[in-house]
């Protein structure tokens, strides 16, 4: 009996210390959350104002140069027009037409992208003379065989990420924050990508991104940032180096015109054949 | 004598000041043996090829255009024979899902994220072929059954013909810059392989591929050391006991051996010598090495002081009496270890430098610590306590009475041997490099008995113009090379774009079957191909097929196991017929095997160099130090028959050469002249000092050294046997042919060399 009240007491001490470890565990989680909240509050924030200021440029067409390059140093160069349809309460539209390699020029890349599910896109090959539906699901998936993923280059919508500010840091002497952002698309390639936003004109300098096993796989650097229309930065090159292979394709953008009065109707895949 | 003035004031200093002594030993040992927590292991198959080596540029220059290949195969074996169940779909689908998170993986692919193609009316649709197995009906298992054993990108790559096994193929960019990452890699797919068998335990899992080789190198290697070590130092122990009787003296050459196996080991280190699975045998044969110098200066030591003489005397007379056969043979064995700096591949080399460094080491801790120590410590021994060498005065009597006979018997035996050796053939599969106790052995014989094998070639066949993939002829010409290759009985798998282009062109028309065939307009087989890119999901693009500006595509032809003559013949048969074929394009074939079956050859040449070098520097030593052209070359002869021999006898008993077998003759010259020098060294004091005529010389020299010869050559050959048991083909290869020769260096040492002496060395001294 004697020895069965003593065990039990024993029970009741132990229990008191694990009670109290648990409160203190519970404590800190609570802490641990509001400090969450604040910083997921305040990253949101920060890529709203970089949303916001990003709003109304309308359409947007421009020349772009891709350049890619294996470990071996050998270069490729493609090239292709680029016009662009925003979107407000979707992805944005838009439509690709190849001029070279040879082989592909004239083919045309219609994409209707959306935020949390698949892109709806129609290519249209001038050697069949038609138009096909792709139907898969390619965002994680290269786009012209390049280091970027069509993910990495469809337009940016508050909806596709959650957000986590990190910190503060200075970049080739630019003020940045630094933000960690989650992508809500069930078939991301990424786990999580890390941005660099410049403090004073909101707009990305850098992004790392982090392969499905969470290790750096890739680092995008945008440079060469020009203002049009007295508002809208657009960067002149991104370059998007593969940490895991060695190889990295470079982006050149020129002539870019905004507002050039292109509607849904340029961005209709019965019309497709016909753009050029 | 310059030697033995040196030698004499060596002896006295160290018998003199013996606590110096220690004291400069173990500052040298410590500061050296510091470098050992530097310690790296590499266990990349690569660093058996040095940076000029031809087939390894090939196989960089292919994997920096394409991508990377280096791999894990996770084979899958139901116990009900069939994968296509909707429980083990499941596990398969699981399974890739869960690759994905492998360190390096760059890429997995399976059955079941394998990307399959309809068409639906004028859609293209590209997805998993196996996404939710649970949910699937008994048609659809059917239909992605037939799919799968019917694709030629799966069938007997992927998925077995009968569907009983399947792989799962996660291809991983090492960034080779830690040696360790084969082994990162290991422990994290084991870990994920047995928290799935708890799961499913109704599959069996093997784990095969490239990253599973390296790491078996690592194993192998760490196995070797934790057994083969101990029983090398047990075996040195009882012989130590065996033949010096003496507790503090066998202790104190052990002690010894530590020393230079750590010195030698730490300096190696700072050096930046890396050690790999060759060159961690380092310590094991520099224990072996190390033993001799200590036993013959401990031996004579140990004589005299039973004839009664005086502990400090008796040293400082085996010192003067041992000085410079000791320093002669350590030198020579030096000189051969040295001559695998001609090897081809680095790892034999960092042995050679070690086991080199070890042996001066050794030599030097021998004439100064071991002299130290055994003034300090307590030595007793039996008066007249004397090793039995009557066995050594009969053997002396029966073959200076038997000269002729064995003189035309050995020469004969000599010769008869020797015309086995051309049974040998180069050989160095690299899956037979380990026995069936590693685990990557056992599941690579298993991908090779149920899909296609770890061997294979991957050629680059490049137009040299952007988009020149697409055009009708060259696509044309690569079918006809994967139908060719398909025709050679030695291969297994091809994995070529034309299969996809194949089924792209029927896709494109509504599935119709005679469709499926290749494109056969340029724009047409182009634009199929983008709207294929345009298509695939993160991490199973098309650039491991196709370079960058798609002027060029790479095809792999997967083999069985093959031996390198048969590897060899697959090659120049693939040149033959590209030489005809691909003519007008740029050709390149490599790939691992390629490597391998190439280095044995390319190996045993710089080393037969190699050899000779030592051989040359060896026997001018050795006129150097007998003061004598003649002796010198007849020293030559039992130098050079040995190895000779003993490829012969490796001829008749196994008859494969490779990468480790072709180190062997340099490494043995410098430990067979040893027992050559010892011999002729005591012959010639005979015959300079005592006068004596070629018989007796013959019959002091047996007395004098004969047991010592026996005990040491005893002692290398069974720590060489021991290293033959390694489950390293190339360690225990090399272990065996070195004891064979050492064996046969000692035994005509005894019967051919004093036959010779006797012929031809008649004149008085």
């Amino acid at each position: 009996m004697k020895k069965n009240v003593v065990g039990l007491l024993f029970c009741l001490l132990a229990w008191g210390c694990v009670a109290e470890e648990i409160n203190a565990a519970a404590i800190s989680t609570e802490q641990i959350q509001i400090e969450e909240i604040s910083s997921e509050q305040k990253g949101l924030e920060i890529m709203q104002e970089v949303d916001k200021r990003d709003l109304g440029w309308g359409d947007m067409s421009t020349d772009m140069q891709m350049i890619l390059k294996n470990k071996n140093g050998d270069e490729h160069v493609r090239n292709l027009r680029l016009k662009t349809l925003e979107m407000l309460d979707d992805g944005d539209k838009s439509l690709s037409i190849f001029d070279s390699p040879r082989d592909i020029k004239g083919t045309a890349f219609l994409s209707f992208t959306h935020a949390l599910e698949a892109d709806e896109q129609w290519l249209y090959l001038p050697a069949l003379k038609r138009v096909k539906r792709i139907s898969s699901s390619n965002k994680s998936g290269p786009f012209l065989g390049s280091e970027f993923a069509f993910e990495d280059l469809t337009s940016f919508e508050l909806k596709k990420f959650k957000y986590n500010y990190l910190r503060d840091e200075v970049v080739d002497n630019v003020d940045c924050f630094v933000i960690e952002t989650f992508p809500q698309y069930e078939h991301s390639g990424y786990t999580r990508n890390i941005v660099w936003i410049d403090k004073e004109r909101y707009i990305p300098l850098k992004t790392d991104y982090y392969d499905r096993k969470n290790a750096l796989l890739k680092t995008q650097t945008f440079n060469d940032y020009q203002q049009y229309l007295g508002q809208y930065w657009r960067a002149a090159k991104t370059l998007m180096a593969n940490h895991l292979t060695g190889k990295s394709t470079t982006l050149l953008w020129e002539n870019y015109t905004f507002r050039n009065g292109l509607t849904e109707r340029n961005f209709d895949k019965n019309t497709l054949k016909r753009s050029r | 004598m310059k030697n033995n003035t040196l030698s004499k004031r060596l002896g006295v200093f160290a018998v003199n000041h013996p606590w110096w002594v220690l004291l400069l030993s173990l500052i040298f040992v410590g500061i050296s043996a510091a470098g050992i927590k530097g310690l790296e292991f590499t266990n990349n198959y690569r660093v058996f090829f040095g940076e000029d080596n031809p087939q390894l540029l090939a196989f960089d220059a292919l994997q920096n255009t394409y991508s990377k290949s280096d791999n894990v195969m996770i084979l899958v074996e139901p116990k009900n024979g069939d994968i296509f169940t909707r429980e083990n779909l499941q596990a398969v689908v699981e399974l890739t899902k869960d690759s994905w998170q492998l360190p390096y993986s760059s890429r997995v692919d399976s059955i079941s994220n394998f990307q399959h193609t309809i068409a639906q009316g004028d859609d293209l649709i590209v997805a998993d072929l196996i996404s939710q197995p649970l949910a699937m009906t008994d048609e659809q298992l059917q239909y992605v059954k037939q799919v799968a054993v019917n694709e030629p990108l799966l069938k007997d790559r992927l998925i077995s013909r009968t569907g009983h096994v399947t792989g799962v193929n996660v291809t991983m960019q090492l960034p080779g810059t830690n040696p360790m990452e084969a082994m990162e890699i290991t422990v994290v797919v084991r870990q994920m392989v047995d928290a799935f068998k708890l799961k499913h335990p109704d599959l069996t899992l093997h784990l095969s591929g490239m990253v599973m080789m390296n790491n078996a190198f690592g194993e192998a290697s760490v196995k070797d050391n934790s057994t083969l070590i101990p029983l090398m130092y047990g075996i040195v122990l009882l012989v130590l006991i065996f033949c010096l009787r003496s507790f503090t003296a066998t202790m104190s050459v052990i002690l010894l051996i530590i020393f230079s196996i750590i010195t030698a080991l730490g300096l190696a280190i700072y050096a930046g010598i890396k050690l790999t699975p060759t060159s961690a045998m380092a310590p094991t044969i520099i224990l072996t090495m190390a033993v001799a110098d200590s036993v013959h200066l401990l031996v004579t030591f140990l004589h005299n002081m039973r004839l009664g003489h005086e502990k400090k005397k008796a040293m400082q007379e085996s010192l003067r009496i041992n000085f410079q056969p000791i320093v002669l043979t350590s030198v020579t064995t030096a000189i051969g270890f040295l001559s695998l700096n001609f090897s081809d591949a680095p790892p034999f080399r960092d042995l050679g430098n070690i086991v080199a460094l070890g042996v001066i080491i050794a030599l030097l801790l021998s004439v100064t610590l071991l002299p130290a120590l055994m003034t300090l410590l307590p030595v007793r021994v039996k008066l007249k306590d004397e090793l039995d060498n009557s066995a050594m005065k009969k053997l002396a009597a029966f073959v200076i009475k038997r000269r002729k006979a064995l003189l035309i018997g050995n020469t004969i035996l000599a010769l008869v041997l020797m015309s086995f050796i051309p049974r040998n053939e180069i050989n160095d599969e690299f899956v037979k490099y380990f026995d069936e106790s590693i685990e990557f052995r056992r599941a690579t014989d298993f991908l090779n008995d149920n899909l296609s094998g770890i061997y294979n070639v991957e050629i680059s066949i490049d137009t040299g113009s952007a988009g020149g993939i697409s055009e009708p002829a060259y696509l044309a010409k690569i079918e006809q090379f994967k139908l060719w290759l398909l025709q050679q009985p030695e291969v297994v798998h091809v994995n070529s774009i034309t299969d996809t282009f194949k089924r792209l062109n029927k896709n494109m028309h509504g599935d119709d079957e005679r469709w499926y065939k290749l494109p056969e307009e340029r724009e047409l087989a182009a634009q199929y191909l983008l709207l294929y890119e345009m298509s695939l999901p993160y991490g199973l693009d098309l650039n491991d097929q196709i370079n960058i500006d798609k002027s060029g595509i790479r095809v792999i032809a997967s083999m069985e196991n093959l031996s390198t003559r048969q590897m060899l013949d697959v090659e120049r048969r693939l040149h033959n017929w590209m030489d005809v074929n691909f003519s007008e394009y740029t050709i390149n074939a490599a790939s691992p095997v390629l490597m391998f079956s190439h280095i044995g050859q390319r190996n045993i040449i710089r080393m037969l160099i190699g050899s000779l070098a030592a051989l040359v520097l060896i026997s001018l030593i050795l006129i150097a130090a007998f003061r004598s052209v003649k002796l010198g070359l007849i020293s030559l002869i039992p130098n050079l028959i040995p190895a000779g021999m003993a490829f012969g006898i490796w001829g008749l008993i196994d008859g494969q050469v490779g990468l480790g077998l072709s180190v062997v003759t340099g490494m043995t010259i410098g430990i067979v002249v040893d027992d050559t020098v010892h011999f002729i060294s005591k012959y010639r004091r005979a015959k300079v000092e005592k006068g004596l005529s070629s018989e007796e010389a013959v019959r002091y020299a047996f007395s004098t050294v004969g047991v010592a010869l026996w005990v040491t050559s005893l002692v290398l050959v069974s720590g060489f046997v021991v290293l033959s048991t390694s489950s390293f083909l190339m360690n225990s290869g090399m272990g065996l042919m070195t004891a064979i020769t050492i064996a046969v260096a000692l035994i005509m040492d005894f019967l051919f060399l004093p036959p010779i002496l006797m012929t031809l060395d008649k004149k008085r001294g």
